[in-house]
């Protein structure tokens, strides 16, 4: 059992009792919630005549449902404008602050909380979103919920859950050139399995973590779930504290900066943390990892061949014959040159405003592939305007992009983005299952968004080191 | 106790007849695709359970245990590994519970999926992957053979046999308890939620306001 890891910390710090059935209810410091996963909590909240305990702890916004291209009111799409509608009105009965699109504050729900200060070091969040996780990057304990558990939040600003153990993933040496943080992720999942971290939290350290920014830790921990972690987390330090004290929050309250400071400070894990279990992960000897499947851990470098279903382990199998059909993909060949029709740079992955920055750095002075349809759909409103005003737009559309409003769009195509027929989708998001772009023959190449780039480009899978960057103004 | 919790049955025991649902990393998605989630309520969610693995584009039924006549009155699924992975979405076990299943038995399940189906009163239940091999080929030979499922002796009984399985502590005893509710149970620490939350340095309300509302 794990002792002296921040997760064992903040675990304490919100315990309020143990239940009889041997779970512990622990205090919820944020709780963020959405159109999709939260109408139903709210329904069952009315039946009970209960109402919300703490509206002041709990904020809103919408991105699953919300269109990225035309967002007048009424949304064309009857069902969208019906769950926003119930939003409105459960928001507005309970008092709960919501970052609706007017406020030039929405976004997902997984950008504006640490756009906007609510995410800090040591709160407990929750979120019905299974990338809550993503808050981890901040040395928060965050994971994602059911709607009969965001019932339970609402009502009583707490949860009901078992402890988890805790694993360290020490990841040291320097990334090459056109290796991101999506690459180290999605290596940690093939290397773990998508099912590994299931009963555990992953603690991600060592050197490369620590140089990474804020958005690069994010993007790290927002993968968690997909290799079966609820929770993943990051050590605050430094660079989180320079976060941090640009945020409205702490703009509007400098005074609580320098006060929880020393509270920050205390969570971190002790040097001699008890985990019960520690990886450790080489990335100096990454290249860009595409996937070649349909699970998140399907995946390999971009020089690497497609693997032999039979040479995987033996519960792998079955899963790689299927993908591999589904895909149409040949063991032994790369995923270089397969044909894409569409790029998709967006999703709480990678669609903030440093990862759009680095996509435009190859776009520059280029051109999309003829029939590459290519879009961006930045991940809040905020970034949305920030990469407006440096020119990334401009970048963008004279490539032949498409540039949208925020939200999670074809991430998992609940809106009007999503793949036709059997398109290939070379995506910046995080889920390449079968169906998931909205198309059930849709086909999803996982990468980061440099090399969703160079595929829009190429109109192939491609390397992205292939192609020399271009310096921004 | 509030009464709320007084009408919450227990569910230590299930009985029915099997539907096995073969493959690892059956993901959420799968399980109900999202554009069935454009609801506020989970009303009629049933029918479009693993909805893209039972039609065609053409809405023609293709092979799946959920579309054969043999399982429509099964309600024990046995899966295999991994089972609900991916999105947190409650419209999952929602969509199975609607269609019929009260109780899975699979290899291993994801952490989220098995937690909404607590919060639902299905019991998720694991054995090793010979077992579950051998209970699925029984099913698929006997689709109106009963199984039992003893969620508090933690064995599943099926035509001369009797399996053990696990089933995670917490669930075992929210289940037989029947206390899979939480929200009376934790509603009813209200001074001790008050406590804690005074106790967090990064909340408004410090320790001091409280005592002095006292």
């Amino acid at each position: 059992m794990s002792s002296g890891t921040l997760y064992d910390k903040v675990w304490d710090q919100h315990k309020v009792t143990t239940l009889p059935n041997g779970q512990d209810q622990l205090f919820v410091g944020l709780h963020l919630i959405h159109e999709v996963t939260s109408p139903q909590a709210f329904g069952m909240l009315k039946e009970r005549g209960l109402e919300v305990a703490r509206p002041d702890l709990t904020h809103a916004t919408v991105d699953h449902i919300v269109p990225t291209a035309n967002q007048d009111r009424p949304y064309s799409d009857d069902a969208a404008e019906t769950m926003m509608a119930e939003l409105e009105e459960n928001v507005r009965d309970a008092g709960i602050q919501f970052s609706d699109p007017t406020t030039g504050d929405q976004g997902i729900v997984h950008v504006i909380g640490p756009e906007q200060g609510i995410t800090q070091p040591g709160k407990t969040i929750v979120c019905g979103d299974s990338h809550t996780s993503t808050h981890g990057a901040f040395g928060a304990l965050a994971f994602g919920i059911g709607t009969s558990q965001i019932r339970d939040v609402l009502a009583t600003q707490t949860i009901a859950m078992e402890k988890q153990k805790v694993r360290k993933i020490e990841v040291t040496g320097e990334l090459d050139e056109g290796v991101e943080a999506k690459d180290i992720i999605l290596e940690i999942i093939r290397r773990l399995g998508t099912e590994g971290g299931v009963g555990y939290v992953y603690e991600y350290a060592g050197e490369t973590i620590e140089n990474l920014d804020m958005e690069g830790r994010m993007s790290i921990c927002n993968m968690s779930i997909e290799g079966g972690a609820r929770a993943g987390y990051v050590n605050p330090d430094e660079t989180t504290y320079e976060w941090l004290e640009q945020t409205d929050y702490f703009q509007e309250h400098p005074e609580k900066f320098e006060e929880l400071k020393p509270y920050w400070e205390s969570i971190r894990s002790d040097d001699d943390a008890e985990y019960d279990d520690v990886v450790e992960i080489d990335a100096s000897e990454l290249d860009p990892v595409v996937t070649w499947g349909t699970t998140p851990g399907q995946g390999i470098g971009i020089d690497d061949p497609i693997p032999e279903p039979e040479d995987l382990a033996d519960d792998k199998v079955d899963t790689a014959r299927r993908a591999q059909d589904h895909m149409r993909v040949e063991p032994g060949e790369t995923m270089e040159g397969y044909d894409i029709d569409v790029a998709f740079l967006g999703s709480c992955t990678n669609a903030r405003l440093p990862d759009l920055r680095r996509a435009a750095r190859i776009v520059k002075g280029r051109q999309v592939a003829d029939d590459v349809r290519a879009f961006v759909v930045p991940g809040s409103q905020r970034v949305q305007r920030a990469a407006e005003e440096e020119g990334l737009k401009d970048i963008f559309e004279e490539a032949g992009f498409e540039w949208r409003n925020a939200g999670c769009s074809m991430c998992l195509g609940m809106n009007e983005d999503q793949l036709e027929g059997d398109e290939a989708c070379a995506s910046s998001s995080n889920r390449n299952f079968v169906g998931r772009q909205g198309s059930k023959d849709g086909r999803t190449v996982l990468m980061n968004p440099r090399m969703v780039a160079a595929a829009a480009i190429t109109g192939e899978v491609s390397d992205v080191r292939d192609l020399k960057e271009v310096t921004l103004a | 106790m509030s009464d709320a919790t007084e009408d919450i049955p227990e569910v230590d025991y299930v009985e029915g007849s099997g539907i096995p649902i073969r493959g690892n990393d059956i993901d959420t998605d799968q399980i109900i695709p999202a554009r069935f989630m454009k609801v506020v309520t989970f009303d009629g969610l049933g029918e479009f359970a693993f909805f893209d693995l039972r039609f065609d584009d053409e809405d023609n039924e293709k092979d799946h245990p959920f579309n054969e006549e043999r399982f429509q009155d099964s309600n024990v699924m046995v899966v295999n590994n991994n089972f609900g992975c991916g999105s947190s979405r409650e419209h999952a076990p929602q969509a199975l519970m609607r269609w019929g299943i009260d109780a899975i038995i699979g290899e291993g399940f994801a952490e989220i999926f098995a937690g909404n189906c607590l919060a639902l009163g299905i019991p998720t239940v694991t054995a090793d992957h010979e077992t579950i091999n051998a209970l699925q080929q029984w099913v698929d030979d006997n689709p109106d053979g009963k199984i039992e499922v003893d969620v508090r002796a933690e064995t599943v009984t099926y035509g001369d046999n009797e399996i053990n399985v696990s089933v995670d502590r917490a669930q075992r005893e929210a289940l037989v308890e029947g206390n899979w509710d939480t929200t009376a149970l934790m509603k009813a620490n209200q001074n001790a939620i008050e406590e804690t939350a005074s106790e967090l340095p990064y909340l408004d309300q410090t320790r001091s306001d409280i005592e002095a509302d006292d």
